[in-house]
């Protein structure tokens, strides 16, 4: 009988696989465990702090789809492998969360499994909400087991296999998932730390912000640095001069955070508008602040020049897209891009149009903006079926050279693959149709 | 309670500030030439002045004209720009239906007073944000260049 | 001191004299603002519908037609002044009440502005009604003096009698004039003669405009008046089921929430807080059998019929046997989309029901069935019902329909204050009743000296007629509007067959919009005409002077276009030039355009000229000023316009998804006047149906590409 290995090789195969081993044990054993514990009784109080920390955890952002119901589920992912949907987290008890326990919830937000043992996929960000405390979590679901039950089943995912194999992501959160509860570092201050809570804990900011690896997991050395999600440009957040927000002020940073709009910095759209309406902007001011001082600590990370001094604008006759610009656009925005009638409107400075890709740019054009703020509702529409690629494409190119300063790099192609992604419809006051 | 300076005058309106100052104008105040067309900025019909410049007053918030000074249709007419304006309407016949024509005048009276001697690009910037569904545009420009040329 | 809404001052109605009586002499009855006091004011002279000489010296004008810009009032106005013998300066317009009898459109057939009709009825009609009303006040001094009326003349209301050096004026002899019988058959002044007619004047209407004084619809303010807009049911068909309207009356300055089986309104202290109420409104409808409808179903729908026979509505000769004979022989399939109206003033309305009776006050192209429509939804008789018309902010057919009277009168009767309903332009545009989608199948043969010897056309789409004005159709089934400019070209064609297959598409109401029926089938005509010529390595012109030598005034301005545009000189790259002629509402014109194609297939208009030929000119600059405006109008469609629906549900909105020709889009336009002395034809309409094929012809001339589908897109064309 001949050896298929010799001696050397089979030595290295043993220690690669104890090796193995002894990570796969580190992995399994290294966790903070969830210890079981009654259900808490409701208070008025809890309620009010889990509604807090329900909207600071942005549960509304995904769980909410248009026309329905709070936080019943059915907005779309569609993600490389297929498409899948947001489940039902009101009690009820047929096709909600009804019958879970405390246990059960904080299961769900620690570990990424629900009540029947099915693992979740991490689109549910359970990879930064594993920081949350138990009393946290816990409030959250006091909070959404107060309001009215409503009946909405669960609409069947549409993945492609293996990807639909639920069960394989045992594999990847041992190896992505750092269960673990949030612990202050010494490092930062108190303010700080708080703030780290609620941007790795709570608001998930690295969720959009963070660069994934090829096994869609975050890149933590990257935080904050920034990404391209489902067409839309998740700006570099890192305390960087040129490519972060490394030269705004504390003031603009926390601006527009709380109000979607800092002067001279622009105007959250799309996915971070939602953040704005549905989170950000019912944060208490400390914790504003707190969010603003761990931004300032995160590592900067290099990217493309971010945002530049505001710019002069000069027309160029008989350009197309500054012939659109002066017809469709300088009504709200000036030709000046400072924006006269509300400074939601004021191009210059902000990231969107300094970014030469246009990558918002394209978004915003195709498909408007609506901003729930406390003033009211902050809103343009979208240009996308009555605008050709071209026109498109020199109005994103116009606006980018005029009020960014740079040379703008749309094309018609560009603006054909973000229809795609966008709303085709125009985006209307008239919610009741 | 909004105090507003309309017109050279200064208006106690019992109305929140949040309210867009084109609706402010026309149902409490009661000054109807401002005209409502779109309501989201697109079509210009509803442009006023405030502090002599432009604004879409259907998009602004009545609150942000507090203590500046609004200048409507109405009024205009006192102004050098905008009588010059309303003459060269009438001499070269502009107006069809009319409707938008208090926002294509108040867009022109600006440009006028800014630029008393505006070329054709300056006016397609100024004005290619008032919609005339008449199709009056031409002699709109027209009586733009005859109301400099006085 | 504070103002609030309830002590805000009374309405800005104008005034106008209120007419109890026949042509008699009658006690006016004047309405200061806010009350009504009848006094015993001065007598006036009525010697018909249209005419009242006041005692008093006002000389008043009942409009018969609409004014929504075109510049009728002045025309109409000119029409009496001048055989009034007096100025322009000295009249006053007022608007006619609903009345069918007394103010129907005699080429109508009921009272209504539209279809290019008015000055064509206003012609004779109008300078009859005024001569024979100078006749009479003539009359009445020959009568006072005891002279001949042969001996009297007339100059700016004063009646004179030469011999004598006696003068009176119109009003002094209104009481006289009142007592004796009318006189027939008062003459026409010679067109010699003639200061107004002709004559380039300037408009009643536009000073008021100018300074913001005008009071449209949307302007009428009342004491107690509150202000409410509306949500339809987004599906045509689909019915109100549920509403939740808790969140909606918190908000500050809502004062009521109404329903109708199909819509939802809310009512505020001003718009905005009814506006702010409806988006907070919890509204679950049931959307009705046309929920799941498309636009692809709706295009097939008409493909699907269009390849019935249909009506014949015009044979002439034996086409189909024809066409053998030909040398060249081409057919092509045409679609026209839906498409809105969008005028400036959104749809509004304010009605106010009291129970003994109802007042309306509206932007109308049709009084009588305002009336009509508040009088059924309130269960009142119409002659409980007064309709306050006022100047529109933009007609183009849109206010052709009322409906929108009978929504507001069925709300305002459910509240005891007057109710003004607004809607957003999303609401004018999403529930608008929209020009019919056509479906046009054309072909024919050429024999080889390039004359038509063969010509089918095959219209396939609504009927308008059928709804609008069901006696307007023909007995034999056809509806007149489908195929007008079809079955008539200016053309020499010696056979011919148009006939029209009705397809009623779901989902909509259909109605009628700017040029109507030749809107849609000059584009079909003069894209085909141009496709010949193509096939017949004919210049477009040359080939049209071929097919028109039996018909000179269409010849005429054809030449005429073609010589101001400097047909045949050369272009810059990219331009194309392109030419159309048509006979349509009783005028002739032709364009030429010049478009520019963009290497990314992007048009830019660069020059337009017009030749036209409308008979006499009553006010030649106002037909100047309808043909650049109509011409933007058809542009504007041409490039843009396009209504579809997904989920039954109309996609567009507001002017980011319905998109219109802005100022620098809009190039010079150059008009030119034959100088006519025939009878006027109508002329709103004909700058907006001339646009669409003129256009196209000039992309064709650029590109070498034939677009058969409008709006005019050469990328979208590409993809189909």
């Amino acid at each position: 009988m001949t050896l298929p290995l010799g001696p050397r090789r089979l030595f290295v195969v043993v220690l690669v696989a104890a090796l193995a081993g002894s990570w796969l044990a580190w992995r399994v054993f290294d966790r903070d465990p969830d210890p079981s514990v009654a259900d808490v009784h409701p208070t008025a109080e809890l309620i009010a702090r889990g509604e807090y920390l329900t909207r600071a955890a942005d549960c509304a952002a995904c769980h909410n789809a248009p026309g329905g119901k709070p936080f019943s589920g059915g907005l779309a992912f569609k993600l490389p492998f297929g498409t899948i949907y947001s489940t039902n987290i009101t009690a009820d008890r047929e096709t909600g969360i009804g019958t879970w326990s405390d246990d059960d919830f904080v299961r769900a937000l620690h570990q990424g499994i629900a009540k029947d043992g099915t693992h979740l996929y991490p689109a549910f960000p359970y990879t930064s909400y594993t920081a949350l405390s138990r009393d946290d979590a816990v409030a959250i679901k006091t909070y959404l087991f107060s309001l009215p039950p409503e009946h909405a089943p669960a609409r069947p995912d549409g993945l492609t296999f293996p990807f639909n194999q639920r069960w394989t992501m045992l594999f990847w959160n041992l190896a992505f998932l750092d269960e673990h509860r949030f612990r202050s570092r010494s490092t930062l201050s108190a303010e700080a730390n708080r703030g780290a809570y609620l941007a790795t804990a709570l608001g998930h900011c690295g969720e959009c912000h963070t660069p994934r690896n090829i096994a869609f997991a975050l890149r933590p050395s990257k935080e904050f640095a920034g990404t391209i999600l489902q067409g839309w440009h998740a700006y570099n957040i890192s305390p960087d001069k040129q490519s972060g927000i490394g030269d705004w002020s504390d003031t603009q940073v926390a601006n527009y955070l709380a109000t979607g709009h800092a002067q001279g910095r622009g105007s959250a759209a799309g996915p971070m508008g939602e953040a704005v309406s549905n989170s950000l902007q019912y944060l208490l001011p400390q914790d504003v602040t707190a969010l603003v001082s761990y931004l300032r600590t995160v590592k900067p990370q290099l990217g493309e020049p971010g945002t530049a001094a505001p710019w002069a604008a000069e027309k160029t006759a008989g350009d197309p897209g500054s012939r659109i610009f002066e017809g469709a656009c300088a009504g709200c925005h000036e030709l000046n891009g400072q924006g006269r009638e509300t400074p939601y409107a004021a191009l210059t400075g902000s990231q969107t149009v300094n970014d030469s890709k246009g990558l918002n740019l394209i978004q915003v054009l195709l498909s408007g903006a609506s901003l729930q703020v406390k003033g009211g509702t902050v809103f343009m529409p979208g240009f996308a079926s009555a605008y050709s690629d071209g026109e498109l494409a020199a109005v994103a190119n116009y606006v980018i050279g005029h009020f960014g300063g740079k040379t703008g790099h749309v094309t018609a192609d560009d603006i054909r693959e973000g229809r795609s992604g966008a709303e085709l419809a125009a985006i209307s006051l008239n919610s009741s149709e | 309670m909004l105090t507003l300076t309309i017109n050279g005058e200064d208006r106690q309106l019992d109305v929140a500030e949040d309210v867009p100052l084109l609706w402010v104008l026309r149902d409490v105040a009661g000054l109807t030439g401002t005209k409502f067309g779109c309501g989201v900025a697109l079509c210009g019909a509803c442009t006023i002045h405030l502090d002599g410049q432009p604004v879409r007053s259907c998009v602004m918030a009545a609150g942000g004209a507090v203590g500046r000074k609004i200048t409507t249709i109405e009024a205009i007419g006192e102004s050098d720009a905008g009588a010059k304006i309303q003459q060269a309407w009438l001499a070269l016949e502009v107006v069809q239906c009319g409707y938008c024509q208090s926002g294509q005048i108040m867009s022109a009276a600006a440009l006028l007073a800014a630029n008393p001697q505006p070329s054709d690009a300056d006016i397609d910037a100024a004005m290619s944000g008032n919609i005339c569904r008449c199709g009056t545009y031409r002699r709109i420009r027209a009586a733009i260049k005859q109301a400099a040329a006085v | 001191m504070s103002e609030t809404l309830a002590t805000r001052d009374g309405p800005s109605v104008n005034r106008r004299a209120f007419f109890v009586g026949g042509a008699a002499l009658v006690l006016a009855a004047s309405l200061p603002m806010g009350s009504r006091i009848a006094r015993a004011a001065a007598a006036t002279f009525e010697p018909n519908a249209f005419i009242r000489i006041g005692e008093d010296g006002r000389i008043g004008l009942i409009m018969r037609d609409v004014e929504m810009g075109q510049g009728i009032w002045t025309g109409a106005s000119m029409l009496m002044a001048e055989e009034l013998d007096v100025g322009l300066d000295q009249v006053t317009a007022d608007f006619a009440p609903p009345n069918e009898k007394l103010y129907a459109n005699p080429v109508l057939g009921m009272q209504a502005t539209g279809g290019s009709t008015s000055i064509r009825a206003d012609w004779s009609d109008l300078r009859r009604a005024a001569a024979t009303a100078r006749a009479a006040l003539v009359q009445a001094a020959a009568k006072k003096w005891n002279v001949d009326p042969s001996g009297c003349s007339v100059t700016r209301g004063m009646v004179t009698h030469a011999a004598s050096g006696r003068s009176a004026t119109y009003a002094s002899l209104v009481p006289l004039a009142a007592t004796l019988p009318l006189p027939k058959d008062a003459p026409l002044k010679d067109p010699k003669a003639w200061t107004l007619i002709g004559t380039s004047q300037k408009r009643l209407d536009t000073p008021d405009k100018v300074r913001g004084k005008t009071v449209y619809g949307i302007d009428v303010q009342l004491p107690d008046m509150k202000i409410a807009t509306v949500a339809l049911c987004p599906v045509l068909g689909g019915k109100l089921v549920r509403l939740a309207d808790d969140a909606a009356r918190q908000i500050a300055g809502v004062r009521d929430v109404l329903r109708l089986d199909n819509a939802v309104a809310v009512v505020g202290d001003h718009f905005w807080a009814a506006k702010q109420g409806l988006d907070a409104l919890d509204i679950e409808w049931d959307f009705g059998p046309n929920a799941g409808l498309n636009q692809a179903q709706i295009v097939k729908g008409h493909a699907d019929a269009s390849s019935g026979d249909g009506i014949v509505a015009r044979l002439v000769g034996d086409p189909e046997t024809a066409i053998a004979r030909a040398a060249v022989k081409l057919d092509a399939i045409y679609q026209l989309p839906f498409l809105s109206h969008a005028p400036m003033e959104p749809i509004n309305c304010t009605v106010h029901v009291r129970p003994d009776g109802a007042e309306v006050w509206c932007g109308t192209q049709v009084p009588a069935r305002a009336q009509a429509e508040a009088a059924a939804a309130t269960g009142l008789s119409a002659d409980k019902v007064t309709v306050h018309n006022h100047m529109l902010g933009g007609g183009f057919g849109r206010r052709l329909e009322a409906e929108y009277v009978g929504i507001t009168a069925s709300f305002a009767k459910q509240v005891p204050y007057p109710l003004k309903m607004i809607w957003t332009r999303e609401t004018d545009i999403r529930h608008d009743r929209y020009r019919p989608y056509y479906y046009d199948r054309i072909a024919a043969g050429l024999d080889a000296e390039g004359r038509i010897i063969s010509w089918t056309h095959k219209v396939t789409g609504s009927s308008v007629t059928a709804r609008w004005a069901p006696p307007g159709m023909r007995k034999n089934g056809i509806d007149p509007d489908a195929v007008e400019c079809a079955e008539e070209t200016p053309y020499d064609i010696a056979s011919l067959r148009v006939s029209w297959v009705r397809h009623e598409p779901p989902g909509v109401v259909t109605a009628w919009w700017r040029g109507v029926g030749p809107a849609h089938n000059i584009f079909v005509v003069e894209s085909f005409v141009d496709e010949l010529a193509a096939a017949a390595k004919r210049d477009p012109v040359a080939f049209r002077r071929s097919l028109l030598h039996k018909n000179p005034r269409a010849l005429g301005v054809l030449e005429l276009a073609a010589e101001k545009s400097g047909w045949g000189s050369p272009l810059p790259k990219n331009v194309g030039r392109g030419v159309m002629v048509q006979f349509a509402f009783g005028s002739f014109l032709s364009v030429v355009c010049e478009v520019e194609v963009s290497p990314a297939s992007e048009f830019r208009l660069r020059r337009i000229v017009a030749a036209m030929d409308c008979g006499q000119a009553v006010n030649p600059d106002s037909v100047r000023a309808q043909l650049e405006g109509g011409l933007v109008f058809g542009m504007t469609a041409a490039l843009y316009g396009e209504i579809t629906l997904d989920r039954g549900r109309v996609q567009q909105s507001n002017f980011n998804s319905y998109r219109m020709l802005r100022m620098d889009e809009t190039p010079p336009i150059e008009v030119h006047l034959v100088n006519s002395t025939e009878t006027p034809g109508g002329l709103g309409e004909t700058g907006c149906a001339a646009a669409f094929p003129a256009l196209a012809n000039a992309v064709y001339a650029a590109t070498g590409q034939r677009l058969r589908r409008l709006p005019l897109n050469l990328p979208r064309e590409a993809t189909g």
